[in-house]
């Protein structure tokens, strides 16, 4: 016997399309845990053939960046254009990359 | 041929009334993920019966067609097992109020889908080949049915007090009724001895192992059953089938041959 959760944790979902290479993010739901949430995740985000692999996460598990942190974060990485590699010339023999 | 529509009718009602009490959860879920799940295994019984209806159709011939055999038939014509017309509550005075209980919900289809997962593998073997092709797809989902139902099962029976009693009074209300399973009609035993269908209880001991393996792991009592054997199967049905059908068929009798 064990006693009954008032809240079930919740749970993030990532599903591998058939096309896709990487498992994405599509949603959460919440479950007791996670052999539960995997099945309600296959009835919940893959009625319409939306995949063929599925990773569950207690969403507790995620650290997540603050969005009050978004300016030092992310901002000192817009003027670094030359981090992108556009600047090579590719010679002819190498083909498409 | 009549051995084979007989027969048929039988896996398509037991198909479409469980389906069709399957829905009644749709929006009355206890949780919005459990809500689709149910339903999602609803659209699959609906879906087996429509394969089913469409095959009796194709063999009946004339002006048959599934709608037909789901909304203009009697009660006394579904040939489902009575196990599966029952409401989703335990047995009543008349006029009590009834509310639905999820632990009747879940052993219900357990006892039914340990049941169509052996049966449905069995007729795969089918001697009708458009029925062994229905079987190949059936066994796919019912074993997630089988799979759903039989961890709710668990996560019930070894969870609170309340969840384990609620679940073994179902269990003690609807066990009984599973004695039809092993009691041949003379449909079944026609369809046996034409190789189309399967003699259920050459299934028993898989399926007593199925659910004994499951009760032990839920800490609940396999009841004692005997006396009466329903004969659901034979056309002779319990009074919840003419509601059940009254609901489902009276929109395509107030507007016959509609086209949806």
């Amino acid at each position: 016997m064990t006693t009954a959760l008032k809240e079930w944790p919740l749970w993030e979902i990532f599903v591998r399309s058939k096309q896709g290479l990487e498992h994405k993010h599509c949603g959460s739901l919440h479950a007791a845990d996670a052999a539960q949430a995997l099945e309600m995740a296959r009835d919940v985000y893959t009625r319409r053939q939306e995949g063929v692999s599925i990773w569950v996460v207690e969403s507790k598990a995620i650290t997540a960046s603050n969005p009050d942190d978004k300016g030092p974060l992310f901002d000192p990485a817009a003027d670094k254009i030359y981090r992108h590699p556009t600047f090579y010339e590719i010679p002819e023999e190498v083909g498409h990359m | 041929m009549k051995p084979a529509t007989d027969y048929l009718l039988h896996l398509a009602d037991n198909a479409l009334v469980l389906g069709q009490r399957n829905a009644e959860w749709c929006g009355h879920g206890p949780i919005l993920e459990e809500d689709i799940a149910l339903s999602n295994v609803s659209l699959d019984l609906i879906g087996q019966a429509r394969l089913l209806y469409q095959l009796v159709a194709s063999l009946k011939g004339g002006n048959c067609t599934e709608d037909r055999l789901a909304y203009f038939r009697e009660t006394h014509e579904f040939r489902n097992y009575t196990l599966l017309e029952l409401p989703h509550h335990g047995p009543l005075s008349g006029y009590a109020q009834s509310s639905m209980d999820y632990a009747t919900t879940i052993v219900r289809n357990f006892l039914y889908s340990a049941l169509m997962a052996l049966l449905w593998e069995a007729l795969e073997k089918s001697a009708n080949a458009d029925l062994a092709a229905i079987a190949a797809k059936s066994l796919k989902e019912v074993r997630y049915h089988l799979r759903h139902s039989r961890d709710w099962l668990v996560r019930l029976g070894d969870g609170t007090a309340e969840s384990h009693a609620r679940t073994q009074a179902a269990l003690d209300h609807l066990f009984p009724y599973t004695q039809e399973f092993w009691a041949q009609s003379p449909a079944e035993a026609a369809a046996i001895s034409a190789g189309i269908g399967v003699d259920v209880t050459t299934l028993k001991a898989d399926w007593n192992a199925i659910v004994d393996a499951a009760l032990g792991e839920a800490t609940l009592v396999r009841p004692e059953v005997g006396g009466y054997v329903t004969e659901g199967k034979k056309g002779i049905h319990s009074e919840h089938l003419g509601f059940l059908l009254a609901e489902m068929q009276s929109l395509a009798r107030a507007h016959p041959n509609a086209q949806w």
